[in-house]
């Protein structure tokens, strides 16, 4: 073959190559008009004032289509599914309580996205932001409002990327102090210290003594349940196979996601809630496999993200293991609950 | 989107007049082969379209899929043993009748470029590991026969420099990628389904390249050597002594080379490096490679590969013992990835245009996989106990061993050398 028809059959094949190119990213780049437009039959969404003291009040991300889409909005807690009041604001995860939201926002910067985490008053004004290390996962506020947890997946090194690892920081709303990573605490685990270089944390859920939190922790293909105190820097393992724990109102009991054995590698977990005192574990009436940190409605019900045909709808279920889920609202994620 | 295309129009350009310079009369002399250029090319835009997909993976499977990776290596140690098998097969496979290399090497270019669209169809982990393995295997396959067909196609005493081109170029398509992915990302909402298309024109592309401009056919100073290509010759060359050290040197020094990963993580944890600059260690090291590649080739070339080798696991203990020093000015950071970036430099490429100086042309493949696959294997092994170390002693006394091992190995080493003679 001639170098020309060499030449003749590359260019000719760039051409090709760049026109299917040029195509996909036209095609995903329109993407962003079709979801500006309002979806047929999805929930009304109009502009409002939200603050997070009313009482009474459900928060969370609305991922419904249209101008408001992933703006944090709010619907009374009574009927979750009805109209919707938009903040503006715009975050991946949230939650609050007490008057104080964490919101796990993306930053574009000109060549890769950064994370950061804000913390908000009750009018969603800014009263501080902290860097996030890889991409928001969990956040949690403590039932006092002085502090905030949130959790991150950071990818592993850059050829083999596949790996990964959490970073878990809290930090004092009051004094603007980060606990950057949880990795920084003493770990006992089965009455020992513990050390190991594959520790990871996710999912911090707060007690209301601004003391003791509990979280997960993973180390060689394991998870435990650790309650964590804030004041001796000491995190403790209570229960094996424990992911997302979620503290109920009257810190009694956990809900957490359990792998369950069997399940598909995909789909593995089942939601369950852990007696704390008795240690007893009931699993709830939900068959689906559920990769959300729960929340506690009341301290009967527990409140959940499932995938849904606009990222993820909220589902309810008991949490005695009686009853049946049942969805409460579509397209909306990160829920919490107000007063 | 434009961005991608200008890209990938580029290289081929460069590639074209590689491959369109006349030979001149000593291609001996100072120019490098137009193969080499070809296959570098093709290397530069094939790691623009991995290293496309690595770079969004983990955003993908988070945020497009909503998938929770923790805990779930999708590759794992079973993969790192298949691996090697795979290399060392693509190597036996290429060296198996005249010109073979292109095709073997052709063939793992070209599954890894049809993993790409597949990746827009599966949307869970198993299937999404799978492609994954499927992705590397092809990598596996077309490394050997790629670095034989770059050590065949130039002069002994040009090698050193032919493969530090080669990992120049290599390493420039590894930076470009990501930021290909992440203006395409810019540019959409999620996109990473374009994301993946473009990556797999791209990497259609890098073999279409390989197959109109790397020379396939019998080559002309073929294979003269007594050596015959069975896969029973293949192992003998372990009997070959020059060969058999470089592979025990490489080896002792793999095993005592602690995983980027590791590096990285060190380096933040001792240097206090912030959260947000995390993911932007890899680069440094990048960085420093893509700079030194060429450099360190042409001085291994002239001062010999052997010491430019054991120079650049030098860098490495230097890095290592500044990680394990107190004093922490805010250079340092920088320090340690100029030196790991060295270190990558001085030993990949060359490690490579050193074995080659040991192996007979008809065996070139088997042995550079059989080198490259000892090596791959002590560094895992390495990773594994160096994560032990970790869990036992904590990460400085961990560090401290590694340095001794390595230093214990890399005089080890100095006493193996092997003979200068083929080296010329």
């Amino acid at each position: 073959m001639t170098l020309r028809s060499r030449l003749l059959i590359l260019l000719s094949a760039l051409a090709v190559l760049a026109a299917v190119a040029l195509a996909s990213v036209l095609h995903a780049s329109a993407r962003a008009e079709r979801r500006d437009h309002t979806q047929a039959g999805g929930p009304k969404v109009t502009p409002g004032t939200v603050t997070l003291t009313a009482p009474g009040h459900l928060v969370f991300r609305n991922m419904a289509w249209g101008p408001h889409r992933d703006e944090l909005t709010t619907v009374p807690a009574g009927a979750p599914a009805g109209p919707r009041t938009s903040s503006g604001v715009k975050c991946l995860r949230f939650y609050a309580a007490a008057g104080t939201g964490v919101c796990l926002q993306a930053v574009h910067g000109p060549v890769s996205d950064t994370y950061r985490a804000l913390i908000l008053d009750a009018h969603l004004k800014k009263r501080a932001h902290y860097d996030v290390p890889g991409i928001p996962s969990r956040a949690r506020v403590s039932p006092t409002g002085h502090y905030a947890a949130w959790t991150a997946f950071v990818g592993g090194d850059s050829y083999a990327g596949t790996n990964f690892s959490t970073r878990t920081a809290i930090a004092d709303t009051r004094t603007g102090a980060l606990i950057p990573s949880l990795e920084a605490f003493r770990i006992v685990r089965d009455g020992r210290p513990y050390q190991s270089s594959d520790v990871n944390f996710w999912g911090v859920t707060f007690a209301p003594d601004d003391r003791t939190f509990y979280a997960t922790l993973a180390t060689k293909g394991s998870t435990y349940l650790v309650r964590g105190d804030l004041r001796t820097r000491t995190l403790t393992t209570l229960h094996p196979n424990v992911e997302c724990p979620s503290l109920s109102p009257d810190g009694t009991r956990i809900a957490y996601k359990k792998r369950v054995p069997g399940l598909p590698k995909d789909a593995p977990w089942r939601l369950y809630v852990l007696d704390l005192r008795t240690m007893r574990e009931t699993p709830l009436a939900e068959t689906r496999s559920v990769d959300d940190q729960a929340v506690w409605k009341d301290s009967h019900t527990v409140v959940y993200a499932l995938p849904g045909d606009y990222g993820a709808d909220l589902y309810q279920v008991p949490a005695d293991g009686t009853g049946t889920p049942r969805r409460i609202s579509v397209s909306a994620v990160s829920p919490a609950y107000l007063g | 989107m434009y961005v991608a295309d200008s890209r990938a129009s580029t290289p081929a350009t460069a590639s074209v007049e590689g491959t369109a310079r006349p030979p001149r009369a000593g291609r001996y002399r100072s120019t490098i082969a137009p193969t080499v250029l070809a296959l570098g090319t093709v290397s530069l835009v094939t790691d623009v379209s991995s290293e496309m997909v690595t770079a969004v993976l983990p955003l993908y499977l988070v945020a497009g899929l909503g998938l929770s990776p923790l805990g779930f290596g999708l590759l794992d140690g079973v993969y790192n043993g298949f691996s090697a098998v795979v290399r060392l097969v693509g190597g036996h496979l290429a060296d198996r009748g005249g010109g073979r290399h292109k095709w073997v090497a052709g063939a793992g270019y070209a599954l890894s470029a049809l993993c790409k669209p597949l990746l827009l169809i599966a949307h869970s982990l198993t299937p999404i590991g799978l492609i994954l393995a499927a992705d590397r295997t092809g990598k596996g396959l077309r490394t050997a026969p790629r670095d034989a067909l770059i050590s065949l196609s130039s002069t002994p005493e040009t090698r050193g420099r032919a493969f530090g081109v080669h990992r120049a170029m290599d390493t420039a398509g590894a930076l470009l990628g990501p930021l290909a992915a992440f203006l395409i990302l810019r540019a959409t909402v999620d996109g990473y389904d374009a994301v993946f298309t473009v990556s797999f024109c791209v990497a259609v592309l890098g073999v279409l390249i390989l197959v109109l401009f790397v020379p396939g056919g019998g080559r002309t100073e073929a294979a003269t050597s007594a050596a015959r290509p069975t896969l029973r010759a293949a192992l003998g060359l372990l009997s070959h002594r020059d060969l058999r050290r470089i592979t025990v040197c490489a080896l002792l020094l793999g095993l005592a080379t602690v995983s980027d990963s590791f590096v990285y993580l060190l380096l933040q944890r001792r240097l206090g490096v912030p959260d947000r600059w995390f993911a932007l260690l890899p680069l440094g090291t990048a960085a420093a490679f893509l700079l030194l590649a060429v450099p360190l080739g042409r001085l291994a070339d002239r001062w010999g590969r052997w010491r430019v080798f054991l120079a650049g696991h030098g860098a490495l203990l230097l890095a290592y013992a500044l990680l394990l020093t107190s004093w922490h000015g805010s250079a340092l950071p920088y320090a340690v990835l100029a030196l790991h970036g060295t270190f990558y430099a001085a030993t990949d490429g060359v490690l490579m245009a050193a074995a080659s100086d040991s192996v007979p042309e008809a065996l070139r493949s088997s042995g550079l996989a059989l080198v490259q696959t000892g090596q791959a294997a002590a560094r895992f092994a390495c990773s594994l106990g160096f994560g032990a170390a970790w869990t036992l002693w904590g990460d400085r006394t961990a560090l401290s061993v590694s340095t001794v091992a390595l230093a214990v190995c890399a005089v080890y080493a100095l006493t193996l050398r092997p003979s200068r003679k083929a080296a010329a």
